[in-house]
């Protein structure tokens, strides 16, 4: 790695010399750090394979084993719990989509009185989070009869303020051109949204979608308050009931459930970790 | 007469695109803001009689709770604990991916990976690490020959346990928006800096930092925001004690709903948070957006 470019022609060899090294303390340090930040993942990954006796005691020659997967999976309903958070991400990210959509080109294209004010007040959303409001999202779930329902957890998140907002800048930086030319061909509003503006912002509602799924995956709070049945309950949810003290399950089968639980979205993660990272940009930065 | 029948039609149209999008938003976000705001001055009427309105009484109770007191501290410890931590640790790690690093595509997995997992995985592998007897940190702590902690137990250092754990869990995901604005300086700065014979270090300060700003006021709000929002852990690691310990704003709303029933009581805590949620929104819609340049 050459540093001499960067290295001032007045300063004498011996800070050369000492500035050469420079670039192997930061390699040093950047792994290091990865190290040290990847650790916690991968003793969970050990205590997860190897019997709980050993991991108790630290016996790093202990044989490996799957004990700790089949008794994590024989002990809770973890099929079931897949299935909920499955059919729930689906759920929200396809309503998410047209909901979104809908929304999002409305305020890009169509002259709708007060529309700025109303855009803002979609920005509110931003920062009110259906999971802060939970004490009054959960008296209206309950009056709808949505409490320990599928839908339930999924609704509150389904009018995006997030989707709304990154697909009408996308779709306002389309040329209007392209669809004055899809209006010649005889294409209606909804042929024009299909036909144009959809799939020039595909790469939009993959970054929007990846970042969707990952979040609700992984979401907790509002999925506890408005589910208390393995027939609703998703993998966080299920999760967090099984390895609560009470329960007494041991550490290594704890470990197995966690890494059953992150297995999916770390594996899709580490496959295709370029879209992932790109996506979080994409979608963060706007 | 034609073109005004055209432009009715359109904002016909546009407001029937809207229509899902309002229904959903007013049900779940709008109505329930009012309805909290509207129960934190109501008390619930006992015995099958009305709702009571009781002006700010609920918040001068608020005021003299010594719970909510400590737990609006704790909160505030926790952010302060938490955001400037992980935001230099993400601009480190930033910089470190963005040079040319001997197996970079592992470090920058390595940085980003806790981002992906849930919190409540998160707070699974960090409970085994924390533990009293068998956990790994008493170990490390013990090989040391330091004192040997039960660290999430002891109400000194189990909010730090809590940060400690939420850094590592945030620093790679704000480490990807440090990323994203790194790779967006133009080479040249560096090149015309190579020639001048600027120091890295005086470059870093001078040149890439302030060029950073609109990346790290960004993800400022973020993590504010978070330092609210995101109590998941809390029901794994400490379950806001010990002795309230640990307790945050939004841990405190949902124990007192759901655990103490209380929900006026709650719909009060609750109005604490919207107000620090308001105050971030003011400060990015009214101030922020227009002083840096976004795109």
């Amino acid at each position: 790695m050459s540093t001499t470019a960067s290295l001032d022609n007045r300063q004498t060899s011996l800070s050369k010399a000492v500035l050469a090294y420079v670039p192997r303390l930061e390699t040093v340090g950047a792994w290091l750090l990865a190290l040290l930040w990847i650790s916690p993942l991968f003793y969970a990954a050990w205590a997860a394979f190897h019997p709980p006796g050993a991991v108790a005691e630290f016996d790093i020659t202990a044989p490996l084993t799957l004990a700790n997967f089949a008794d994590a999976w024989s002990q809770a309903p973890f099929a079931r719990y897949f299935f909920n958070t499955f059919v729930m991400v689906t759920g929200i990210v396809i309503g998410q989509f047209i909901i979104c959509t809908l929304a999002g080109f409305a305020f890009a294209r169509f002259p709708i009185p007060g529309r700025d004010v109303l855009f803002v007040l979609v920005l509110i959303q931003l920062f009110v989070f259906p999971e802060v409001l939970l004490v009054e999202n959960y008296g209206i779930a309950s009056n709808l009869g949505l409490v320990d329902t599928i839908p339930g957890i999924g609704l509150p998140y389904v009018a995006s303020a997030f989707g709304i907002f990154l697909l009408r800048q996308t779709f306002k930086t389309i040329p209007r051109e392209l669809e004055e030319a899809a209006r010649m061909e005889g294409c209606g509003w909804m042929g024009v949204l299909l036909k144009v503006y959809v799939p020039l912002a595909m790469p939009v509602y993959l970054a929007y979608g990846l970042v969707s799924i990952s979040h609700h995956w992984n979401n907790f709070l509002w999925p506890l308050v408005v589910t208390n049945s393995v027939e609703t309950r998703p993998l966080t949810v299920g999760l967090a009931v099984f390895s609560a003290p009470e329960t007494g399950v041991n550490w290594a089968t704890i470990s197995a459930a966690t890494l059953m639980v992150v297995a999916p979205l770390l594996i899709a993660f580490l496959l295709f970790q370029r879209h992932f990272v790109q996506s979080f940009m994409r979608a963060g930065i706007r | 007469m034609r073109t005004l029948t055209q432009h009715r039609r359109m904002q016909i149209y546009g407001a029937l695109l809207l229509l899902p999008a309002a229904a959903l938003l007013s049900t779940f976000a709008y109505l329930p803001t009012i309805l909290t705001a509207v129960r934190s001055v109501y008390e619930p009427g006992r015995g099958g009689r009305p709702d009571e309105f009781v002006g700010l009484e609920n918040y001068t109770y608020l005021l003299e709770d010594p719970v909510f007191l400590q737990v609006a501290l704790n909160n505030v410890i926790y952010a302060i604990g938490t955001i400037p931590t992980s935001i230099a640790l993400a601009l480190i790690m930033a910089l470190f991916v963005n040079s040319k690093l001997p197996g970079r595509p592992f470090v920058r997995m390595a940085y980003f990976t806790p981002t992906v997992l849930p919190m409540i995985a998160a707070a699974n592998i960090w409970l085994f690490f924390y533990a009293p007897e068998i956990g790994v940190l008493n170990k490390i702590v013990g090989a040391l020959g330091m004192e040997e902690r039960n660290w999430l137990g002891d109400p000194s250092t189990a909010l730090g346990s809590v940060i400690v754990m939420t850094i590592w869990k945030e620093a790679g995901f704000f480490m990807i928006f440090y990323l994203a604005a790194l790779q967006a300086i133009p080479p040249e700065l560096k090149e015309a800096a190579d020639i001048e014979g600027t120091s890295r270090w005086r470059f870093f300060w001078r040149v890439t930092f302030p060029l950073l700003m609109p990346t790290t006021l960004f993800v400022l709000i973020n993590a504010t925001i978070n330092a609210v929002r995101v109590v998941d852990h809390l029901f794994i690691l400490t379950k806001g004690g010990p002795n309230n310990a640990t307790n945050l704003l939004l841990y405190y709303v949902y124990e007192t709903a759901f655990s103490f029933f209380d929900q006026a009581y709650a719909a009060t805590v609750t109005m604490t948070i919207l107000v620090v949620l308001a105050l971030l929104a003011v400060l990015k819609f009214g101030y922020l957006d227009r002083r840096i340049h976004y795109q």
